[in-house]
């Protein structure tokens, strides 16, 4: 019974060892990977893929997922520099994107809960239409020329005590998100959800509202990541955050996540959004070429949730 | 086909299940097997028809010593299983799912519906069901899915047939149904092993006894010649006294009361009251409706129209949340799908239901919760290893006390009771009627739906029975006897027979 209880450990552990093993491995081939700043840089990098995973890792949590994430950054991004472009305070816009992301949210869930979509395909019309949307209002051209704001540049670009404002927001909403969902009626309620949603709601939770939250949640993160990219290239462009859906997902599985719900850590998710960040950039640095990256990435997570299997 | 078993020993994990069991099943018997829950019957018998391999010990078939290495070995000897948890593919029709794995097919792997359903519908027939071989699994009752599940055994010409529970979803019409059934087969020749829980059907149905108690072979009876009294003993070693606890519960005012409830096309014109500290038994057919009502007032169903009334305020119950605060609990009759997350721990279990007792502000006190789950896990007897006990590593008695110490701690002020002891032993179902008379005791007004008419009768100050979707009738305790619920719950008329 002891060492069944020690392999458990490891395995909890599984996603944390491999991202140690990864580092090394990395660290040893190549000498400008083992730097305090590609680290930082590296961090900040993850940083917009995290916030979304976290968003995300709500969502699948209750049984659900959300593929509209890329949409949703793309349009509330573009809002947000036609905003700033027009004049308005830069705070002020960005209180808006992040409206407009939550509010995406809102009508996902609102088509899974009151709609009675299934969550892929909720997800993927809204998918579909905000991308549309975004276009439509930019006629498919980047806004750029957004003037010289300190905030604006500060979300993305700058830095407190040396360490870069994103990588201090993540961790933050990392530890943010832990509390919720380990310390709050709202997270058990998230958890309950996913675990037997008849259950639950035969146990007075409204799965519904639960529901609802998690993609309004998983909106409003999408929203925060836009934020980030819109400082760092100081433009907002039709296609941002294609595909950003599905590295999301992918960090949340490495992180042991079930993607049946009621089973998962957001720390696991954490994890999950470095191992993709570090072989983004140990790929990178190693001049692999992006054709091979993508291949690479595929086995990890493969190996990741195979390994995951066997509790 | 006769069969014998002995010295059969079994361990899981170095857990022994099973210790110098034996068993023995003659030509043309419908042999009982009895014991606790956790007593080792349906190891044994996944033992003889090749599911589990023996750790040590001999089978007999016809004097030829077997080894069935798998279900299918054991079921082309003429051994079939019907397992308790049914095997049912609900997206697929009745002929689909009957012939799933041997369809009969024409040329080129084309299927021959024709000649499938055909086989279906005379199946059926002999069994004197009446369901469509094109119906789709889903649309059937629990006891109709049981139903095609023995209607499969006979479709492959069984020598010897192994029921677990196989009218624990029954209604009384289908049991005696089934009975005919098992009987017809008896005297064609089929060996039945009858593996349950209710005593009066073993009494009614069966030839032999034979009784295992924590994986020990403990006895073999011939019915004739016991009684319930000795095959209870011998189940659990000891005498276990009165079946149904006392209750002495001064009954209170009408803690609840519903008026003109109705759902169009399952039920209309429902109203009744219950009084705080009364058991409102609710008897009748399968099929009824019962849990149906139930549901509504739960705010589980759409549709529903009427009045209910808490305390003599009259309440909303939109969903399952506002029912809840109103004062109602609900036990439901499946705790398996809809009581509990079976994969979680007996805390997050209870805890689920009594979020805002153990949070301020929406933050969780860990210390309050845990207090709140080792008080449940005491005051109920729950067996386990503690609060982080998995519950699908519960036995079904201890499942169902997790489900009662959920709303015990809500405080309700009506606890509706859907099946409370379906497949629980008889231990550990005398626990839950304590459970019950204690609730009622502190004033909580008490709605149980039973298909087991021995525990209405034994347990309720009143008893309600429903006839296709209507009231048929309420019954007195003193005045309550099998004959006249049935005659009630069977509107009337006494078919069947």
């Amino acid at each position: 019974m002891e060492s069944n209880k020690l392999m458990n450990k490891i395995q909890d552990l599984g996603a944390l060892i491999a991202l140690i093993a990864l580092v090394l491995v990395i660290s040893i081939i190549s000498p400008q990977f083992r730097t305090i700043d590609n680290f930082l840089s590296l961090v900040r990098q993850s940083s917009i893929n995290g916030f979304i995973a976290f968003g995300m890792t709500c969502v699948i949590l209750t049984g659900g997922i959300d593929l509209s994430v890329g949409s949703t950054l793309a349009l509330s991004t573009a809002f947000c520099a036609s905003f700033i472009k027009g004049g308005m305070p830069v705070g002020i816009a960005m209180i808006l994107a992040l409206l407009i992301g939550v509010g995406c949210g809102l009508v996902s869930g609102t088509l899974v809960t009151k709609g009675r979509l299934q969550p892929f395909i909720a997800t993927l019309i809204t998918m579909t239409v905000y991308r549309g949307i975004t276009m439509i209002f930019m006629d498919g051209k980047p806004i750029s020329g957004l003037g010289s704001s300190f905030l604006l540049k500060f979300v993305g670009k700058g830095s407190l005590f040396g360490i870069p404002f994103p990588v201090i927001l993540f961790v933050l909403v990392f530890l943010l998100f832990f509390f919720v969902l380990q310390k709050t009626v709202f997270g058990r309620r998230v958890y309950a959800t996913g675990s037997n949603a008849e259950s639950a709601k035969l146990s007075g939770v409204n799965i519904n509202k639960t529901k609802l939250i998690t993609y309004a949640i998983s909106g409003g993160m999408a929203a925060l990541s836009g934020l980030i990219l819109l400082s760092r290239l100081a433009s907002a462009q039709p296609t941002l955050g294609n595909g950003y859906e599905l590295d999301a997902i992918a960090s949340v599985a490495l992180g042991g996540t079930s993607m049946n719900g009621g089973r998962g850590r957001i720390w696991g998710t954490f994890v999950g959004v470095l191992i993709i960040a570090v072989l983004n950039n140990g790929l990178n640095i190693m001049g692999v070429s992006s054709y091979y990256q993508s291949v690479v990435k595929g086995i990890v997570i493969l190996i990741a949730v195979l390994s995951d299997r066997k509790r | 086909m006769n069969i014998k078993m002995s010295g059969i020993n079994k361990a899981f994990g170095g857990n022994p299940v099973l210790r110098d069991a034996g068993f023995e099943l003659s030509d043309g018997e419908i042999h009982a097997l009895m014991g606790e829950n956790g007593a080792g019957k349906s190891t044994l018998m996944k033992i003889l028809t090749g599911v589990y391999t023996k750790d040590a010990g001999e089978i007999y078939v016809d004097g030829q010593e077997v080894c069935y290495k798998n279900p299918q070995e054991a079921e082309k000897a003429g051994i079939v299983f019907i397992h308790q948890e049914l095997n049912v593919l609900f997206d697929m029709t009745v002929e689909e799912n009957m012939f799933l794995g041997k369809e009969i097919t024409k040329k080129f792997g084309v299927c021959d519906k024709q000649a499938m359903r055909a086989e279906v519908k005379k199946i059926l027939d002999t069994l004197g069901v009446n369901i469509s071989p094109a119906a789709s699994m889903d649309t059937l009752s629990i006891g109709q899915q049981q139903m095609i599940e023995i209607a499969k055994a006979l479709m492959v010409d069984a020598k010897v047939i192994i029921m677990d529970e196989p009218t624990a979803a029954l209604t009384q019409k289908e049991t005696e149904v089934l009975f005919g059934v098992v009987r017809s087969l008896k005297e064609k020749g089929v060996s039945i092993v009858y593996i349950s829980h209710r005593m009066e059907e073993i009494f009614e149905l069966c030839d032999r006894i034979t009784i295992l108690r924590d994986g020990q072979y403990i006895g073999t009876r011939e019915i004739s010649k016991t009684d319930m009294t000795e095959v209870v003993k011998m189940m659990i070693g000891r005498e276990i006294g009165e079946r149904y606890p006392e209750r002495d519960v001064k009954i209170g005012d009408i803690a609840f009361e519903v008026k003109d409830l109705n759902c169009p096309g399952v039920f209309s014109d429902i109203s009744f009251q219950v009084r705080a500290g009364e058991v409102l038994g609710v008897a009748g057919l399968m099929g009824a409706g019962r849990t149906e009502i139930m549901q509504s007032i739960f705010g589980n169903m759409p549709n529903v129209t009427g009045q209910i009334f808490v305390e003599g305020k009259e309440v909303h119950n939109k969903n399952p949340e506002q029912a809840m605060k109103n004062g109602i609990g609900f036990i439901t009759e499946d705790r398996k799908t809809e009581g509990l997350m079976l994969e979680e721990s007996i805390m997050k279990n209870i805890a689920i239901t009594n979020l805002g007792r153990i949070s301020s502000n929406g933050v969780l006190n860990k210390k309050s919760e845990m207090d709140m789950v080792k008080a449940g896990i005491e005051e109920l007897h729950i067996k386990c290893t503690g609060p982080d006990h998995y519950c699908n590593k519960l036995s079904g008695g201890n499942q169902q006390k997790v489900v009662f110490a959920k709303w015990i701690f809500t405080d309700p002020k009506v606890l509706i009771l859907d099946e409370p002891t379906r497949g629980v032993d008889i231990g550990a179902k005398k626990e839950i009627y304590s459970i019950i008379n204690n609730l009622a005791a502190q004033g909580v007004a008490i709605i149980m739906v039973s298909s087991e008419l021995p525990e209405v009768l034994g347990m309720s100050d009143r008893i309600m029975v429903i006839t296709e979707g209507k009231i048929g009738g309420f019954i007195d305790r003193q005045d309550a006897n099998q004959e006249n619920v049935m005659i009630l719950a069977t509107g009337g008329q006494n078919d069947g027979k």
